[in-house]
Order: C-alpha cells, then sequence, then structure tokens
C-alpha cells in the first residue's frame, strides 16, 4: 500500500501529511477541545465538515483561534 | 443602570473590556470580572502548530455564555484580512455576528484606514454582520459609517494604548451630536478620571484594555474604571451645573454672627 504523502500550507508554513483527513489533522494539533475555526484556500469549513473533508496537495490552511486583545 | 443597546443585543455593563497584555489568563478573567463588564474583546490568531494537549485557552476563561465576546479585526491592515477574520471568528464562535472592525493604516500610531474601513463595513453589514466600529474621531467618516448601518460608532480618543486620554472632546461631542447609533469611545483611555470624561460628554459606553491591563494592580484598576464608568454616567444623566466666573455662595447671608 502506498502511502499517501501530501504537501500543505499550514498557517503560513508547508507541512507535508501522512493522511489527508482533515480531522486527523486536527487531531494532530491537539486541538480538539478548544474553540477554533478552520480555513482552507479562503473558504470557511464549517464544524459539521471538518470530519469528512479531504485536503488536496497544496491546499492553503488557516486554523484559528481567539487569543488576548482589544 | 439603563441598559446599553447595541444593536439586536442588550448590554448591562457600559464598559467593554479587552484581554490582551495580561500577565496570564487567571489575571485576566479576575481584572474582567472586578470590571464587571459584560461585553469582552479577543482577537483572533493561528494557532500554534504543536499545541500542547490540554493547553489553556483564553475561552476557558471567558465563557461565552456568561460573556459577550466581541472578536477583533486587530492587525488587519486591508479590507480582505479584516472579511476574513470576521469570517472565522463568526465561525469560531458558533455563527454569532457581532464584531469589533478595525483596519490599522500604520503600525507606529495604529490609526485606522479609514477608507479601508468604511468599504470593509459596507461588506460586513451586507453580510449580516452587526459592526461595531473602530474609527478616528472624525465626524463626518462616522457619520457615513452609521449610514452604513454599523450598529456601534466606535472612535480612539487618542491612539490605541497611549493613555493620553481624550485628546479631542469637541470632535466628541459633535459625534455624539451627529449619530443615531451608540457612540462608545474605543481607545485611549489611561486612568479612571479619563473613562468619566467620555460619559460626561454624553458617551454611551468606553472599550479600553491598556488602561486596565498595564497598571500596577489590574484588578484594583479594573474596579476602579466600573467605578468610573457608572459616576460619569450618573453625571452626564443628572446634567451639570453651569460653569460661572465667580463665586456664588452656598450658605444663607441673614443670620451669620456678626
Amino acid at each position: 500500500m502506498n502511502a499517501i504523502t501530501i504537501g500543505i500550507i499550514l498557517n503560513g508554513s508547508e507541512i507535508h501529511l501522512k493522511s489527508n483527513s482533515l480531522k486527523e489533522l486536527i487531531d494532530s494539533l491537539n486541538l480538539s477541545e478548544a474553540r477554533f475555526a478552520v480555513e482552507i484556500n479562503r473558504e470557511i469549513v464549517p464544524k459539521s465538515q471538518i470530519d469528512n473533508y479531504t485536503l488536496n496537495d497544496k491546499d492553503e490552511v488557516e486554523i484559528v483561534i481567539a487569543v488576548g486583545g482589544g | 443602570m439603563e441598559k446599553l443597546v447595541v444593536g439586536s443585543r442588550e448590554f448591562s455593563s457600559r464598559l467593554l473590556v479587552g484581554t490582551g497584555k495580561y500577565k496570564d489568563f487567571q489575571e485576566t478573567q479576575d481584572a474582567i470580572v472586578a470590571s464587571g463588564a459584560e461585553v469582552v474583546t479577543v482577537a483572533i490568531r493561528r494557532t500554534n502548530i504543536g499545541q500542547n494537549k490540554g493547553e489553556p485557552n483564553l475561552l476557558d476563561f471567558l465563557n461565552p455564555e456568561e460573556f459577550i465576546i466581541l472578536p477583533n479585526t486587530a492587525g488587519c491592515y486591508s479590507v480582505d484580512d479584516a472579511v476574513r477574520t470576521c469570517n472565522l471568528a463568526r465561525e469560531l464562535l458558533d455563527g454569532h455576528n457581532l464584531v469589533k472592525l478595525e483596519v490599522l493604516g500604520d503600525e507606529k500610531t495604529l490609526f485606522p484606514n479609514m477608507t479601508q474601513t468604511l468599504e470593509a463595513a459596507k461588506i460586513l453589514v451586507e453580510d449580516n454582520f452587526e459592526v461595531m466600529v473602530y474609527c478616528t474621531d472624525d465626524p463626518i467618516l462616522c457619520k457615513e459609517l452609521d449610514d452604513i448601518g454599523c450598529v456601534s460608532i466606535m472612535p480612539l480618543a487618542a491612539p490605541i494604548g497611549s493613555g493620553l486620554g481624550i485628546t479631542n472632546p469637541y470632535n466628541i461631542e459633535i459625534i455624539l451630536e451627529n449619530s443615531n447609533k451608540p457612540v462608545i469611545v474605543d481607545a485611549g483611555v489611561g486612568t479612571a478620571s479619563d473613562a468619566t470624561i467620555a460619559m460626561e460628554l454624553g458617551c454611551d459606553g468606553v472599550l479600553m484594555n491598556t488602561a486596565i491591563a498595564e497598571a500596577k494592580n489590574p484588578v484594583l484598576m479594573a474596579s476602579a474604571m466600573k467605578k468610573a464608568i457608572e459616576s460619569g454616567r450618573e453625571a452626564f444623566l443628572a446634567g451639570r451645573m453651569k460653569k460661572r466666573l465667580y463665586a456664588s455662595k452656598s450658605s444663607p447671608e441673614d443670620g451669620a454672627i456678626k
């Protein structure tokens, strides 16, 4: 079986992934319990679609959280 | 105190506070509780890659069910970035559509870029956001933002984080006179009396962060700000006496021993 390797831009940095599952990427970031939002190629990915979302090579992914600010 | 109505929401406190620059999340929470504020601003930022499991998150300390979270677009210098940030914030907060729009023009002054702010405000209002807008204290531009449909006009009193106080009370007065929407002074307040001055002018509220977070004792300053806002509001509603050049006796003239 060939391992999938895709390259994406996550929050501005290029990374390589062995899985094309967005859910697995988020789990690997330890974000599951936090409030976050995801944008892929400038489109919001609603929470309800995250579990079944398939990433593609060269996707530009932004994952954001709330931080202190004025 | 009577409620502050902003768009479709009602706030019981006229003090709105930021969550930046605190030592830690516990101090943030303690100061915000002491301030009595109901509306708290947050920034939206890229998450750290490789966050540790169970690492505390700001929203663990400020439950969105207890506070009204007001996401800002701080750090955005273009219409596009500001609109994207608002969309991410709306998703992050489960469809919550109240945002604080700020499109900055310059890193040194953090003054807003008003042409970009107007354009972003139009896009966001059309997309059903309720926009509270950080802006310059230019009465004409404030009126335009009001006409576009922003739910609150938030002129700066002085540059963000400067603590210089209400530098142009005359413009604030004109903005208040022209505005159909709540006017909230956003940025520039340094200490309690500054907040009171804003409220005495008739402002509907004050939004601040650094004045509390950078005080030596932020929790005590938060409490001072709560009182300052309430005092200023009551003084405004009470209507101050007229100033006169010479003295006017407070005690009766008759019956004084001679």
